[in-house]
């Protein structure tokens, strides 16, 4: 079993090849060809995929790092002790992340293969995907930070070619697309930047960048859970058939209908593994395993055999950066570790010229680390490209970006629980931060009229939720999130894609009628708007199974009982009211404020409902349009069963009959429990059934505040104005939301214009004007000619005038040659560099004359 | 004094830069010759007498001998800064061939010119003297300040290299005067020597150190001159933009490699003690630095609102000198010496391999009239030669520092040494120039891939331009995805009393 890792190079080798031949033979081969090659890169990752999942759960969730032959050393200067390998990690929160990003992207391929139908570049959009797929998957799997970098870097890339995709669309479409792109392209970069200094802290501080090492135990709590369930641990004596209890895996593990497999191999394996055991076990253990094996699932959880609990035994340069940062932040004033190599390390970090105290060192890799996670998983203040990124460019970008790149912050933030778990003051950041976003991309959600620009600033409040979580202590939560998230934005970005596209089919089916002749979109695009929900109305009827999924993604993002939004919100609010009554953390208090960016996103959603759905239709394009065809009508449907069905992956304890008794079929905590072997400081949070309620109660209050002001056919009055335009007293709060909340404007005046002013200055005025111009008048001439007078006058030499006369002659001589252009600019030059020879003697020589 | 035995010499390890210094005599007997239908042919004998040299230097590849009576060093250093220059030299020629011919101006001598340039940048890789750091840097400057006024009747061209040659003359003064002031204080230009006696001046607290101080002033001064680093940068954008393409792309690479491989070995081999007070870092260090954030800044900044690709290239070479003036900077630090010195070679190769291919492109769309060289005429080039642009944009996306590509390479390994040197304010410099410049790199990617407008036929992008593109582009990818090529060369370089005295 263990072998089964071993094909983890693949799934990133796959979409690779997809790329090289959708990229270099793409315009030759015709366009089934292309998707074909595209989906079955993509599809073929989430085998491997596959793999990957049933190795972990037969080999007792625990990690395996592969590493790939060929790049072995793929960075490494043995004599200063640089060595980063190419290593993949497969653990639980890796294939947990693997498995969202294959699946959903394989999902978009399909997608993808219909709506891009008749693109002329129709197989280099297959080839970005699968890079984009590739890198993405180079970033949750490297177990190392570089690795993570290199992701990071790729995915941001590929997220600029796709968002531009589309930049040569007319009417400016294509202009507004490719700006988006390189909005996106810049915030990523400042990100970017924050991530590349955490990585530099990080490699000074510890001298790796591996995130755990291969020999390293990652959550000795779940160990010795696991030894002791699995086979009784030191009372090694119990027969095993004790172990085959259904408590055999401790409390916490998973109720294991996946379980059973084939543990054996990987327990015989480990006993040979571990010949010291700290945790005597005897290979019969394994075969009576072997025995149970297949008989039945209930049976055989004979438990691993596991060498080392905890890490004690490794030298402390025998760890990955999450250990060693823990161990370092143990220590008290003045005590020091050994290394392992002769060297010690202790508790205050030397930079050089200062030292910092580890406390410290790790506060700063956090920030650092936020920063970077704010421009990938768009948050205040980088959030502003992604808006722009989903909007715009074509449906399928949109998507990939929603449900994959963006997880990446909060991904790495969760893969790095252990470093923010000791710097309370950056969790208290990431909280105000995942706060202030939540709420703020929530009220601008509320005044826009594009249905798409709702759904990504909806996208942006509820990253804010989940990295209000990890700010927290919330990892479960966030993860959860995360992935009920994806399941009903995704359905409502497909559902929002057939509603414009419904709409779009008839505008054209009502213009024809009025002028037979000509049909085509661009003859009109300019005057009518697909995206603007106050072309629509009363889509109801004429689209019903639009409009039913639709309700289940808007039900479940506002987090209605029993929708999938509910559990993993309510986990998300849960955990913060724990953290803020009971640990009596600061951080969980500034939580406390998505209770009311809750009751917004429920305001927004039934906003749009209203909108788009009720009513009567607004537009003759609304009168005409018509449900979809089945390919987009039929994802709707099974993403609409996962947002129904996507919350029970990790019901909490203590709920009762509200879960309809789905905890004996899911298992309570599954995720929960699951990813606990990878995130150390994931903790299984009980349920609270007054946040619960509280926030049931606020969702459903906001949706009949929504359903009083935009039901029964207000929802756009006659002159095309929001209600709450129209009335003077609500009119200020909603312009401030139509209008973004100036964000764009504020940076506008804050950062770029300044910044092409800086660099227009330093080329025109400091450049050219200054050092040509006024230096060159005022500094040189007039300089040149005070010494001359000075040198003249009084001392009337014959060698000085000479001297001069011969500088004069050699100027002369030079600008003659030159003087059709820049006449006399080498002299410039020439005086710059004296001056520049006295500054760098002069600075040379201070330290020697003060010393 | 004894006259050194002819086994003393020790010619065998000088072999790779002397036999093209004495090759290109040859090559200019052969262009004289041959008869004229078959001129061509004499760039093919200067691509042959680069491979040879090449091939001689991978013979003689980690090594690490004296030779010529001390004066000349053959270690792992020099044998990289060899191939490096070679590679720049044969990409070099296969851009020269069809551009001078284009453009009027297929004459033999031009590659005589270029292969003893590149014999003075590996003589100065070789120098373990001061005396022929000068010889050296002469040798290399020349036939550059001649290149680029190589467009006869273009007063561009001519304007460029009589600047070029006035303010280089100008800088050599200085590096001479530096030279001499540092025997002055030593009584000898061999750089061991000079190691060896600087321990003594700087305890005793002699007065000789000023000059040994101000000596090294001079040296960094003549040497940041070739470079191209603030505050000696101002001919640059003039030079760059006037010279002839294949030249300016020569230029930017070679004229660096052998600025950067004389100033490491001068200051890491010959002054890594020169200190004041009880500090551990040379005085030369804080200077370094400066002058690196100096150059990082104004190179990049100013870099953004150029709007012809060769000053903007120009630019950007000027900010990329100040990366590698990062790890000369690290290299003052005794315990990070050697790396900071490995991190400046694998730079300087994945900058050669980027830039020479960015400026392959430049030359493809210029017109025969020098005109064409504006960042508007990449408009549309992704539709109208989709490979050049996609390569483009990858050698774009090197230069900023993208993982898997070169560029990120090098920058990764000069900042971790930066680091590692303690120098985290200069690091933090890098890395957020790094970000400002991809403002006016991804500028030439949006003009290709994302405006409107017909693309250029980009009628320089002859077979063997396109050869030239092929070879930086694939050195470009490779290095990127296998850094660990250039880090196992670079394995046994060490500059820190490398050879016994």
């Amino acid at each position: 079993m263990q072998s089964l890792a071993l094909i983890a190079p693949l799934i990133i080798l796959l979409p690779s090849l997809g790329t090289i031949i959708n990229f270099f033979w793409g315009p030759k081969l015709n366009e089934r060809f292309s998707s074909l090659i595209g989906i079955t890169a993509s599809a073929s990752t989430f085998v491997v995929w596959l793999v990957l999942f049933s190795y972990l759960n037969g080999n007792y969730y625990q990690p395996a790092i592969v590493d790939l032959p060929i790049l072995d050393g793929w960075i490494r200067i043995p004599s200063v002790g640089l060595e980063i390998p190419w290593q993949q990690r497969i653990d639980t929160l890796s294939v947990t992340m693997m498995g969202f990003v294959t699946f959903v992207g394989t999902l978009i391929h399909i997608y993808a293969s219909g709506y891009m139908h008749g693109d002329p570049r129709y197989a280099r959009f297959f080839a970005y995907l699968n890079m984009f797929l590739a890198f993405m998957l180079i970033l949750v799997s490297g177990n190392n930070l570089l690795m993570l970098f290199v992701g990071w870097e790729g995915v941001g890339l590929c997220s600029y070619l796709l968002v531009g995709f589309w930049f040569d669309k007319k009417h400016g479409v294509g202009l507004k697309n490719s700006n988006a792109a390189r909005k996106a392209f810049v915030a990523n970069r400042i990100g970017d930047f924050g991530m590349l200094m955490a990585i530099f802290l990080a490699f000074w501080t510890f001298g790796t960048l591996d995130l755990y090492k291969p020999t390293e135990v990652t959550n000795p709590h779940m160990m010795e859970a696991l030894a002791s369930g699995g086979g009784h641990g030191e009372e090694g004596a119990a027969p095993a058939n004790g172990a085959a209890e259904e408590g055999g895996h401790g409390e916490e593990a998973p109720a294991g209908e996946e379980g059973a497999g084939d543990h054996t191999g990987s327990a015989a394996q480990l006993v040979s593994l571990a010949s010291d055991l700290p945790i005597d076990q005897e290979g019969d253990h394994g075969e009576a395993a072997a025995e149970d094996h297949g008989e039945s699932a209930s049976e055989g959880h004979a438990g691993p055999v596991i060498a080392y609990t905890d890490n004690t035994h490794l030298t402390f340069s025998q760890l990955g950066i999450f250990a060693q940062a823990e161990r370092l932040a143990q220590l008290g004033e003045g005590e020091t570790l050994e290394r392992g190599d002769g060297t010690t390390a202790g508790r205050m970090i030397n930079f050089g010229a200062f030292e910092l105290d580890i406390d410290t060192v790790i506060t700063l890799i956090t920030l650092f680390m936020l920063l970077g996670a704010t421009g990938k998983s768009a948050q205040i203040p980088l959030f502003v490209w992604l808006p722009d990124a989903m909007a715009g460019p074509t449906p399928v970008s949109a998507l990939i970006h929603a449900a994959t790149m963006v997880t990446a912050g909060v991904y790495m933030m969760v893969r790095a629980n252990s470093l923010f778990h000791l710097a309370e003051f950056s969790s208290l950041v990431v909280t105000i931060i995942g706060v202030l976003t939540a709420l703020s991309a929530g009220y601008v959600a509320m005044g826009q009229f594009d249905i798409k620009k709702v759904l990504a600033y909806s996208t942006v409040s509820q990253l804010g939720f989940m990295v209000a979580a990890v700010g927290v202590g919330a990892y479960g939560a966030a993860m959860f999130h995360m992935i009920t998230h994806a399941f009903f934005k995704a359905l409502l970005f497909l559902g929002s894609g057939s509603v414009i596209h419904g709409v779009e089919h008839g505008h054209h089916h009502a213009h024809e009628h009025k002028h037979d002749d000509h049909g085509h979109d661009e003859h009109h695009a300019e005057t009518f708007d697909p995206q603007d929900m106050r072309n629509m109305g009363g889509l109801r009827r004429k689209m019903p199974i639009t409009y039913a999924t639709y309700l289940i993604g808007t039900l479940a993002l506002a987090g209605l009982y029993p929708f999938a939004g509910f559990w993993s919100k309510d986990e998300i609010l849960a955990d913060s009211w724990v953290a803020a009554i009971q640990d009596g953390k600061f951080a969980g208090f500034v939580a406390l404020g998505l209770f009311v960016a809750a009751a917004l996103t429920a305001f927004y959603m039934w906003r749009q409902i209203e909108m788009v759905f009720h009513g009567s239709p607004r537009t003759e394009a609304a009168e005409q349009a018509s449900e979809s065809v089945w390919s987009m009508t039929v994802p709707l449907v099974i993403l609409a069963v996962l947002s129904l069905l996507g919350g029970f992956l990790n019901i909490p304890s203590g709920i009762g009959l509200f879960s309809f008794g789905l905890q004996g079929v899911f298992g309570e905590h599954t995720l929960s429990t699951w990813l606990e072997y990878s995130v150390v400081h994931l903790h299984v949070g009980a349920f609270q059934p007054l946040i619960a309620i509280v926030s049931l109660v606020l969702a459903v209050a906001a949706i009949i505040l929504a359903n009083r002001i935009y039901g029964s056919n207000k929802a756009i009055n006659s002159e095309g104005l929001d209600p709450l335009e129209a009335n003077p007293a609500s009119r200020p709060i909603f312009a401030l939301s139509n209008a973004r909340l100036y964000w764009d404007e504020i940076y506008g005046r804050l950062f770029i214009t300044p910044f092409n002013r800086t660099a227009a200055f330093l080329a025109n005025v400091v450049d050219m004007a200054f050092l040509h111009d006024y230096f060159h008048d005022s500094v040189i001439t007039k300089g040149f000619n005070g010494i001359g007078r000075l040198l003249s006058h009084p001392i009337d030499l014959g060698i000085i005038d000479g001297a001069v006369n011969g500088i004069g002659r050699l100027t002369r001589w030079i600008s003659g040659g030159l003087r059709r252009t820049q006449a006399g600019y080498v002299r410039v030059y020439a005086v710059a560099l004296l001056i520049g020879v006295v500054a760098v003697i002069v600075f040379m020589l201070l330290p020697v004359l003060q010393g | 004094m004894d006259i050194p035995s002819f086994a003393d010499l020790n010619l065998g390890v000088t072999l790779p830069a002397v036999f093209l210094a004495l090759g290109t005599t040859v090559l200019l007997l052969i262009d004289a010759f041959l008869p004229k239908e078959r001129r061509h042919l004499t760039a093919w004998f200067a691509l042959a007498g680069v491979l040879v040299s090449f091939v001689l230097t991978l013979f003689n590849f980690g090594s690490s001998e004296t030779a010529l009576a001390g004066m000349f060093v053959a270690d792992s250093f020099t044998g990289f800064m060899n191939l490096v220059a070679l590679t720049a030299a044969a990409i070099t020629i296969l851009l020269s061939i069809d551009y001078l011919k284009r453009t009027g101006n297929a004459r033999g001598e031009f590659y005589s010119l270029l292969l003893l340039s590149t014999a003075g940048a590996m003589f100065m890789a070789s120098a373990n003297d001061l005396i022929v750091v000068f010889v050296a840097l002469e040798l290399l400057s020349i036939p550059l300040y001649i290149m680029a006024a190589f467009r006869l009747n273009n007063a561009k061209s001519e304007e460029s290299g009589m600047k070029y040659f006035i303010l280089g003359a100008f800088s050599s003064a200085f590096l001479v005067y530096g030279s001499a002031l540092i025997y002055g204080a030593t009584g000898t230009t061999n750089l061991q020597e000079i190691l060896a006696s600087i321990g003594g001046i700087v305890e005793a607290g002699s007065s000789a150190i000023f000059y040994l101080v101000i000596g090294a002033a001079l040296i960094v001064v003549g040497l940041g001159f070739k470079v191209a680093v603030v505050p000696f940068h101002m001919w640059t954008p003039d030079v760059y933009e006037g010279a002839p393409t294949p030249v300016t792309a020569f230029m930017s690479v070679g004229a660096k490699i052998g600025g950067f491989a004389a100033l490491l070995r001068v200051l890491v081999t010959a002054l890594p003690f020169l200190v004041a007070g009880q500090t551990v870092e040379p005085v030369w260090q804080n200077t370094i630095m400066i002058v690196a954030a100096l150059t990082l800044i104004v190179g990049n900044f100013v870099a953004i609102s150029q709007s012809n690709i060769k000053r903007m290239l120009a630019y950007s070479s000027i900010a990329h000198a100040g990366y590698i003036m990062m790890a000369v900077a690290a290299a003052a630090n005794p315990f990070t010496a050697d790396f900071a010195a490995r991190s400046a070679l694998i730079y300087l190769l994945a900058y050669t391999f980027t830039n020479l291919g960015a400026f392959a492109i430049a030359l493809a769309i210029e017109k025969d009239d020098g005109s064409g060289t504006d960042i508007k005429d990449f408009v549309g080039l992704a539709r109208s030669k989709p490979v050049l642009a996609a390569a483009m944009a990858v050698f774009m996306f090197s230069l900023t520092g993208i993982p898997l590509t070169a560029g990120f390479t090098g920058k990764w390994f000069v900042f971790q040494a930066t680091m590692q040197a303690g120098l985290v304010p200069l690091a933090v410099i890098g890395v957020l120039t790094s970000v400002v410049s991809a403002f006016y790199y991804v500028r030439i990617i949006v003009n290709m891939y994302l405006s409107d407008g017909e693309g250029d036929e980009a009628a320089g992008a002859t077979p063997l331009v396109n050869w030239a593109v092929y070879i930086s582009f694939a050195g470009t990818l490779l290095l990127g995805v296998f850094p660990i090529l250039a880090t196992n060369l670079t394995e046994t370089v060490t500059l820190l009393a490398s050879v016994a005295p």
